[in-house]
């Protein structure tokens, strides 16, 4: 059974999938990269892949925070919890994300001190109430969560909180693009850009991706409708020849973005020369660091982090399976080394990422089918 | 990772006009407003929250929508675990 016959609006999507159909003819393949990982998510947990035609592929991108940071991040930020008067906080979803010694929650069974936090301003409530230890905060995140990051160091500041400091490894959406489309064995023809980042950026960072690589972008809502809807109208830009930034979720992304948290991403963050991402490689001005105004609330400059890189498992295809030149089943390691529970490369290791997606929802669909098969 | 909450404002906070008490399928927590300060929202206002600050105001139908996209992509309970959690009221 597809999901799509849960839906609300089934009738709609049915009608969407039957334009798509048309648009699409059965005379060339397409390639469309979801950049986000929650339309990576949704696009598997929805089943959409079963209402597409079979010659419009999407290849997933790079949009999965947890997923493009590279290991050596974490062991660095994980060192700064051995020490005792640190208390060491990050969302959720970093805690079971493995660095070389661990993942934070096994740091946390060793004894230190690692909690979870729900936002920012709370690892800031948090140093506020423990004057005598220090509370660090691992920052992860694109342009979604960076402002409210950059607004709780503002605050920190403000209000003199000097115990508290943050580890930042916010990254930038649009030159993980660039990196993408500059790699030689990339085909693409269209993207469905992200929601919640726009939001924040609004549509205009994305102009030269239509006007200099002349390819349509459409920035998508998460709903199946949204998305599907999405894929229409990049169809309809490809038959008529045209390639421009359109804005399907324009029931909560404006155009020009939101001013507020440009402004205090501008005030708090500036541009790292280079980063590191899992899988893709070091990619220029993708990152952001602390300015030197609030050097003083930065882990990298107030403590000595020691900067540990770890080359990423040769045998893990990670890279590959990003730029879309193989699919997650692919890779040698898919579903035997490299699994949600023991994940191995990037992909597998956030719900989001486009292996752990496949092998939650794919993978398994394919095993129950075999198992259902009579012997 | 980039979990989008629909929320409705039911109070701001008298002491700071950057906090207010949004609910969330029953749940109450203060969110901060600090990044809509171009265009605040009212009291009764439904915003899109994530890490516990307000992203962007939309309408009621929209946040409707939002929770059940949130329903069906089996992130609900996570959300909501994600409200609860704000303001370390559970600590």
């Amino acid at each position: 059974m597809k999901f799509v016959d849960e839906f609300r609006d089934s009738a709609v999507i049915s009608k969407i999938a039957e334009g798509i159909r048309r648009l699409a003819g059965s005379n060339r393949p397409y390639r469309f990269m979801e950049v986000c990982g929650g339309h990576t998510h949704a696009i598997y947990r929805f089943g959409l892949k079963d209402i597409l035609p079979e010659n419009i592929e999407l290849i997933h991108g790079p949009g999965c925070p947890v997923c493009v940071l590279p290991m050596g991040r974490i062991d660095d930020g994980l060192s700064m919890a051995r020490d005792t008067n640190v208390i060491f906080t990050a969302f959720g979803d970093m805690m079971r994300v493995p660095g070389t010694q661990g993942s934070p929650l096994e740091h946390k069974a060793r004894g230190m001190d690692v909690r979870i936090v729900y936002s920012p301003s709370d690892a800031l409530k948090l140093a506020k109430a423990n004057p005598d230890r220090h509370v660090m905060f691992f920052a992860i995140g694109f342009e979604t969560t960076a402002p409210s990051t950059a607004l709780t160091l503002m605050r920190a500041k403000a209000e003199g909180v000097r115990n508290f400091s943050v580890f930042c490894n916010h990254v930038t959406i649009i030159p993980a693009i660039r990196a993408i489309l500059d790699s030689p064995d990339m085909r693409l023809d269209a993207f469905v850009g992200p929601g919640h980042v726009s939001t924040v950026i609004g549509c205009r960072p994305y102009e030269w991706i239509a006007k200099d690589e002349h390819k349509p972008i459409v920035i998508s809502g998460f709903e199946p409708l949204d998305i599907l809807q999405s894929i229409l109208m990049i169809l309809r830009q490809m038959n008529a020849g045209e390639h421009k930034v359109e804005n399907q979720y324009k029931r909560v992304v404006p155009w020009d973005g939101n001013r507020a948290a440009l402004r205090a991403m501008a005030e708090v963050f500036q541009l790292r020369p280079y980063f590191e991402w899992r899988g893709l490689g070091f990619i220029s001005q993708s990152a952001l660091s602390i300015r030197d105004g609030y050097a003083e609330w930065d882990t990298e400059r107030r403590f000595s982090v020691p900067g540990v890189r770890v080359t990423d498992p040769k045998a893990a295809q990670c890279g590959e399976v990003l730029k879309g030149v193989l699919k997650p089943v692919q890779c040698k390691l898919f579903g035997k080394e490299c699994t949600p529970e023991h994940p191995v490369g990037a992909l597998m290791v956030s719900s989001e990422g486009s292996c752990a997606a496949y092998y939650n929802y794919e993978h398994r669909k394919a095993m129950v089918h075999i198992l259902r098969q009579p012997a | 990772m980039c979990l989008a909450i629909p929320g409705k404002i039911v109070e701001i906070a008298p002491e700071s006009s950057n906090l207010a008490t949004v609910e969330v399928v029953g749940v109450r927590r203060k969110v901060d407003l600090g990044l809509l300060q171009d265009d605040m929202p009212e009291t009764g206002d439904w915003v899109l929250i994530h890490v516990g600050f307000a992203m962007s105001k939309i309408s009621e139908q929209d946040a409707i929508d939002q929770m059940q996209t949130l329903r069906m992509l089996g992130e609900a309970e996570q959300a909501i675990q994600e409200v609860r959690g704000y303001g370390l009221d559970e600590e």
